[in-house]
């Protein structure tokens, strides 16, 4: 079995099968990377895998969870001003997060150089939203490579490594969810004999690190002189190509789109030449303007916003190029991923003269399939706990979501947390769902990573205010959604050196009256401590925990443990009530489509047995797991 | 080898299944076989018991590792609605689809809104379509997390993987697994 620590540690060049995420961290040891710091979320969680692989034989690094995007940002913008090269890397949102922080980085010289690693979601696969965080780039004046796979990723990392730490600025490095998660055999160089440089050389004399008034407008105009050093680069950078047809059209485009597009002009009779950029803030506008001078019609081919086409459209105009530049107009053309379907769409919708094909769904035919959305594992307390929840809610009581895979509850058949904004929300949505609210209760939920991520302003905005909410922490002990990444919380692990801190004692110590701790598994008790903490005016807080049984059953499985039970149905005593289906809704429940009898999936059951209160008439039990599929 | 070889293979299955083995696999036993391949494996919220999917491109040098509907060649699949949707929506005209015999229902079908996908609902949309089909399903398997090896061993067996052999895959299991569970596999793989 192949061990992906030792492999990215080799000391001579080699290549290797892996994914783009993995490919950043050989670059990271290659470019002697010494302080590396992360909150999870998609797509950029394997980045920690790899880190964390490595970290099992050497320490060629120091790697840490932070508490959230902002404060890893700002571990690594500390180590970089004593002189380390330092990453950072998170998911698209988490940058709003950050972004009180980064917005100061490029007005401070960070003497070992800053690279922010960006995991954008185009597409919306695993986010909240699909927001283009180049506008954060330019507003920050941090330049940005984009990558269109994971070579290039490895390529590119090690050029802004060099770029970051020449310049004593941060680089960003946008990766995009399938730039993150492509695989392929990518080439790796040496690594560098380093040693790790133990001097800490921050000197505020050097330069200047308190943006203040008068002292902001020559730090502006330092960043804004490195990022002309780096458009300079951007100019002439190896990551730009031209591919050549001799058309009167030319495409410009950059990242992924740019493979979908080189998928479709193989239909093309007569393609359009094509320039690929690399660095796509700043711009390399001088070359993208001699692109347009040489044609008659441009169409810009970027991913999300139209980032690249306002900034050409407006160097066309101030050089008064006399073409036609063709960008982005409807709504559609903003949204989604640019992979060779919506591509295809939108080439269609603009240059339909191309000739491309229409690309018809594979069947005609076929009716509309049964979705199937994420859901709460077998044995997930999360699904216990909401059972049990609703239980004490009424039809129109207002229940707040937040992220994580609590927010699954919204969906059927508990449709519990109704309305969603972003990390740690609730406590602050539901003060104001509360205001000027008399009649119906608002309950809100909080996972426990989240808890401490940001979920700490809004319960102290809470207690301090005295909102009448119910707020109920949904503990699993993990950061589950993400991969299961511990936190501040979680129970220290092997790993030495961490402490847990209790949210119940945290709660307390900020003078929380009413705090109970209910086991999600003992579902009467769930629903009478809620429906307690609904009675308490003000302010009150159900701990509701069960460990993440996915996590534990992968563990328990890699330690050798196999659930030993699994729930079955006395067929005698079935009533064909299907509490367990239409209000548990254990994806473990099959259901007979021609008797409507109710059975267990020996595939899906862990014998968890949280199912087993559930029956009005006490039809499922506990009996022993057969083996395989008999 | 054959240098022309442009082959893309489609996977899905329920987040739990095993496809990111699956995957893993294919994609080293076309390296293994002196393929040029990308893939891509959808991550994110869909472990949670949701769809998953991979994709993967043999032969494929610029492309974007995501094929595009419909032009799948192969279709591999460790559930017979995933096998559907699969099929249904990659697999292009005359492609193959192999699948594993299973069944989780989802939650639709489970409350009586969504009907549930039959066999006979596939092979006759295979008919069709001019698409070959294979079952396949094993009631032997030491763990039922081994499905998705199950399915790769009865699909090498039936030659649906134009291009590699049944030793190039059991070299790649051997990249991934070690002690147990690496003789485990290589006994369903069983290469003879
Ligand atoms: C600002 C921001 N950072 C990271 C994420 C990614 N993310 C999605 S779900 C989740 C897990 C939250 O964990 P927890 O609160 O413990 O809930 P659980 O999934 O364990 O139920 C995270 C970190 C995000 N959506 N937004």
């Amino acid at each position: 079995m192949k061990d992906i620590g030792r492999i990215l540690l080799q000391k001579k060049p080699f290549s290797e099968i892996m994914m783009g995420n993995t490919a950043l961290v050989r670059a990271m040891i290659e470019a002697g990377v010494e302080v590396i710091t992360t909150y999870p979320g998609s797509p950029t969680p394997e980045i920690a895998d790899a880190a964390r692989a490595v970290l099992r034989h050497e320490n060629p690094f120091y790697f840490e969870y932070s508490t959230n995007e902002k404060v890893a940002s700002e571990v690594a913008f500390g180590a970089s001003l004593n002189g380390r090269l330092s990453v950072v890397f998170f998911k698209s949102v988490g940058l709003n997060v950050a972004a009180d922080s980064v917005v100061q980085f490029s007005l401070l010289d960070l003497k070992g150089g800053l690279v922010i690693i960006l995991g954008d979601d185009p597409g919306a696969n695993s986010s909240q939203n699909e927001q283009d965080n180049r506008h954060f780039a330019r507003m920050a004046a941090i330049p940005v490579f984009e990558p269109s796979d994971p070579q290039q990723a490895y390529e590119m990392f090690l050029e802004a490594a060099v770029i970051a730490s020449e310049n004593m600025m941060p680089v960003i490095l946008r990766m995009t969810t399938h730039v993150c998660h492509a695989k392929g055999r990518i080439s790796f160089g040496s690594r560098p004999a380093l040693k790790q440089d133990q001097t800490p050389s921050f000197r505020p004399e050097m330069g200047e690190y308190i943006p203040l008034t008068s002292a902001v407008a020559s730090m502006k105009k330092r960043s804004m002189l490195k990022l002309e050093k780096v458009r300079q680069l951007a100019e002439i950078s190896s990551f730009n190509y031209l591919i050549e047809h001799k058309s009167k059209k030319g495409i410009i485009t950059c990242g992924l789109p740019s493979l979908s597009l080189s998928d479709l002009l193989t239909e093309c009779a007569n393609p359009p030449d094509v320039l690929v950029i690399g660095i796509v803030w700043p711009l390399p506008m001088e070359l993208i303007c001699d692109f347009c001078a040489r044609h008659e019609e441009v169409l810009i081919v970027e991913e999300l916003d139209d980032f690249i086409e306002k900034e050409v459209k407006a160097a066309a105009f101030d050089r008064r190029l006399s073409l036609t530049i063709t960008g982005k107009f409807e709504p559609d053309d903003f949204i989604g991923e640019l992979h060779s379907q919506n591509l295809r769409r939108f080439i269609n919708s603009k240059w339909p003269e191309l000739g491309l094909g229409s690309g018809e769904p594979a069947s005609q035919t076929v009716p509309v399939l049964p979705s199937r959305p994420a859901q709460m594992c077998p044995g997930c307390g999360h699904r216990s706990a909401f059972y049990a929840i609703k239980k004490a809610l009424k039809d129109d009581d207002i229940t707040v979501a937040d992220i994580g895979c609590h927010t699954l509850g919204y969906m059927q058949p508990y449709q519990i947390g109704t309305v969603l904004l972003s990390m740690g929300h609730s406590s602050g949505t539901g003060a104001g769902l509360s205001l000027f609210n008399e009649e119906r209760r608002v309950v809100t939920f909080l996972g426990d990573s989240t808890f401490f991520h940001a979920g700490l302003p809004g319960i102290i905005n809470a207690v301090r205010n005295n909102h009448n909410i119910t707020l109920i922490i949904m503990e699993n002990g993990t950061t589950a959604m993400t991969g299961h990444q511990d936190h501040a919380g979680s129970k220290a692990g092997d790993e030495t050196g961490f402490k847990q801190i209790s949210i119940r004692a945290v709660l307390e110590g900020l003078g929380v009256k009413s705090v109970s701790e209910v086991d999600t598994y003992n579902q009467k008790k769930l629903t009478a401590s809620v429906t307690e903490a609904l009675e308490h005016q003000g302010f009150s807080v159900v701990i509701a925990k069960h460990p993440c049984m996915l996590k534990l059953t992968r563990e328990n499985k890699r330690r050798g443990i196999i659930p030993e039970r699994r729930a079955d149905i006395d067929e005698e005593l079935c009533d064909r009530i299907k509490e367990c289906i239409s209000r548990f809704a254990c994806p473990s429940f099959s259901i007979d489509k021609e008797t409507g009898a109710v059975s267990v999936n020996p595939e899906l059951c862990i014998g968890d047995g949280s199912c087993v209160q559930v029956c009005p008439v006490s039809a499922i039990g506990l009996g022993q797991k057969e083996r395989g599929n008999e | 080898m054959n240098e022309d070889l442009r082959f893309n293979i489609y996977m899905s299955g329920v987040g739990g299944q095993g496809i990111g083995i699956l995957s893993e696999v294919l994609i080293r036993s076309y390296d293994n076989a002196g393929y040029l391949v990308k893939g891509v494996d959808t991550h994110g919220l869909a472990q949670r018991g949701g769809m998953v999917e991979s994709h993967l491109r043999v032969g494929c040098t610029g492309g974007n590792p995501l094929i595009e509907p419909g032009k799948a060649d192969l279709a591999v699949s460790l559930e017979r609605t995933e096998a559907y949707r699969a099929m249904s929506r990659y697999l292009r005209k005359g492609g193959v689809l192999v699948y594993y015999n299973t069944l989780w229902q989802t939650l639709g079908v489970r409350m009586g809104e969504d009907e549930e996908i039959t066999e006979e609902m596939i092979k006759s949309e295979a008919d069709l379509r001019d698409i070959r089909v294979y079952e396949i399903f094993s009631d032997r398997l030491p763990d039922i997390r081994m499905q998705n090896i199950a399915l790769l061993s009865g699909a090498v067996r039936e030659n649906v993987f134009t291009g590699i052999s049944c030793t190039d895959v059991a070299s790649a299991l051997r990249d991934l697994f070690s002690g147990a569970m690496l003789e485990q596999n290589l006994d369903i793989l069983n290469c003879g």
